[in-house]
């Protein structure tokens, strides 16, 4: 008995400090969101536009000074935070819409086609996902200043040129998820359909469609994710749009400002949120999925994405 | 940041052969005809015109004369650029290593002994791997303040230097290599050990002789899979090594912000991406020998 224990607990002890060390500062980070600043700083707040204090004029905020919840209203009223997430948010949703029509649609040809007829376009995915993203950004900025030069319409550097960026990377990521799914699922359903007399789009729309749906929904949010919080790709296409890693980058850069954790913390929440939500949803329909599924891929499969 | 991600490999269609059928249920292939325009214009287009502008010389501030000139690339070979890429190429492999040595043990755990808190522990890796990537080198950067408690009261100061940069490489990129380990872990077939162990092996024997070797490649998998990005790695030592410790990316990101040389630039990063092929080639061989192992 002993002989099992003891390893066991020595894993345990050393699972649990890599939790620690996971989480720590994520939890520290939370924690001085609600810090006080340091007494010797006070005067400087006085009648002060609290955003526009330098790191310097707060002082220290990385030892505990005493419990404010003060500055998530001045994250909320900075003129940059707000606004950036917002056109985040927006270039995001976009750019998670188009790499998700984009992927399902590749997904759906490439999944039954021979592997030696799909190697090339293969080839090219995997390309798209491992070439380092200061590469791609470097590459994708003289390409949109070529291209506004020499193709009339093209539009400059700014909101719309990161979402063409973020879309490559995106549609790739989107692709595979759904490819992985659809491949998993085989096709005796979708036979059945056929040999009922359902003709190809309604069997797609009433048969694949739906038992598709829980990587097309991960897919989506995942694209939505990456995009949200890409930095390097916008920080060399963006113009002058400020996207919210931009404007957190600054602030990182900058120094350390407890608005700048409290509004990291609302941004933290919300995720999470998000993820106990999608977790749920993806729970009841797998709960849901149909007969001729060798096995459907929960959370586990499709959100953490091994 | 760029998270490279692992898909789960196709699970192979174990469809019995079936004579006589008609009929395939078969997708028109020129559905993929819109991701593939794209990815051509787009992706190959900026890569092409990388290596013309790395072939490119230049002539003035920000002016460029088209051509084939090496001179760019000779320029990459100088030592002190040689000495970046060595230094990115070092610390990748230690930070892959390091994150190997953290991060297998938690998944081997997770494996083998959870079985109610699985899934929660599962969703603990998840959090910080659905998180902002920045959101977390930032907190990392709380927390290694020369101001913060770990540098007033533990005198662990480590911002801006190697030190920092690695504890960040571990940190950001720790989710990233225990989801797939894990995955394979949990496949694995646990009866082996015990069988191992009902004749006689002690548990060290039994893992080296059969945990380790069934997983190898999956771990060699999850290694490479966060040894790719950390070479390409631009965010995390730009924070925490606060311009003091560059790796290439930042060399290469400086050539188009503050240095406006675009043509070294590119070869630089033209580079940067010979340097990744090799890796990925390893990675490729290691992918099928997974998938052919099954492990």
């Amino acid at each position: 008995m002993h002989r099992i224990l003891k390893p066991k607990l020595l894993f345990t002890v050393w699972a649990m400090i890599t939790f620690v060390f996971l989480f720590l500062p994520i939890f520290v980070m939370v924690v001085f969101a609600f810090n006080r600043p340091s007494l010797a700083s006070a005067p400087n707040f006085d009648g002060s536009n609290m955003s526009s204090l330098s790191p310097a004029q707060i002082g220290d905020v990385t030892l505990w000074n005493g419990f404010t919840h003060g500055w998530f209203s001045v994250a909320l009223h900075n003129p940059l935070y707000l606004p950036a997430i917002i056109k985040s948010a927006e270039i995001a949703l976009l750019a998670a819409t188009i790499a998700t029509a984009l992927g399902l649609c590749a997904a759906l040809a490439l999944a039954r086609m021979k592997r030696r007829r799909r190697a090339p376009f293969d080839v090219l995915v995997y390309l798209t996902l491992v070439v380092p993203e200061i590469v791609l950004a470097v590459g994708l900025l003289i390409f949109f200043v070529q291209a506004r030069t020499y193709v009339p319409g093209f539009p400059e550097l700014g909101a719309g040129t990161i979402l063409l960026g973020q879309v490559i990377f995106d549609a790739s990521l989107a692709m595979l998820i759904i490819r992985a799914r659809f491949v998993g699922m085989g096709d005796s359903l979708e036979e059945a359909s056929y040999d009922l007399g359902a003709r190809p789009l309604s069997t797609f729309r009433q048969v694949t469609l739906p038992r598709l749906m829980p990587a097309v929904v991960a897919a989506f949010l995942l694209s939505f994710t990456f995009s949200f919080d890409d930095y390097v790709v916008p920080a060399f296409t963006n113009g002058t749009t400020n996207t919210w890693p931009i404007v957190l980058y600054s602030a990182v850069r900058f120094g350390i400002t407890p608005s700048v954790n409290a509004m990291a913390t609302m941004m933290f929440a919300l995720n999470v949120l998000l993820l106990v939500v999608t977790a749920l949803i993806l729970r009841r329909s797998r709960a849901r999925v149909g007969p001729g599924q060798e096995e459907a891929k929960g959370l586990g499969g499709a959100m953490g994405l091994g | 940041m760029k998270k490279a991600v692992k898909v789960e490999p196709e699970p192979r269609t174990a469809a019995p052969a079936r004579r006589g059928r008609s009929f395939k249920p078969r997708y028109p292939a020129w559905l993929v005809m819109p991701s593939l325009v794209y990815i051509i214009i787009f992706f190959l287009g900026a890569m092409a015109i990388l290596v013309a502008f790395s072939l490119a010389t230049q002539v003035g501030f920000g002016q460029i004369s088209f051509g084939v000139s090496f001179a760019n690339y000779r320029e990459v070979l100088d030592p002190l650029y040689l000495s970046i890429f060595a230094r990115t190429m070092v610390m990748a492999f230690l930070g892959a290593a390091l994150t190997c040595a953290v991060g297998y043990p938690v998944a081997y755990w997770m494996a083998r002994y959870l079985t109610t808190y699985k899934m929660l522990a599962l969703l603990l890796i998840m959090v910080p791997f659905w998180t902002s990537f920045l959101i977390r080198t930032y907190a990392l950067k709380i927390i290694l303040d020369p101001g913060g408690y770990l540098a007033t009261y533990a005198g662990i100061d480590i911002m801006y230097t190697k030190y920092a940069v690695g504890v960040g490489l571990v940190y950001n990129y720790l989710p990233l290599f225990i989801l797939p380990v894990f995955a394979t872990l949990e496949r694995m077939d646990w009866t082996l050990v015990e069988a191992a162990n009902d004749l006689g092996a002690p548990p060290l024997r039994a893992f080296r002789q059969i945990t380790l070797p069934l997983t190898l490649p999956g771990v060699v998998t999850g290694a490479l899979l966060v040894l790719i990005p950390m070479t390409g790695e631009y965010i995390i030592p730009n924070i925490l090594g606060g311009g003091k410790f560059e790796f290439v990316g930042n060399l290469i990101g400086d050539q188009f912000n503050a240095a406006q040389n675009q043509p070294f630039g590119s070869a630089l990063a033209i580079s940067l991406m010979v340097v990744l092929s090799a890796l990925v080639a390893i990675y490729i061989i290691f992918a099928g020998k997974e998938e052919r192992f099954g492990a």
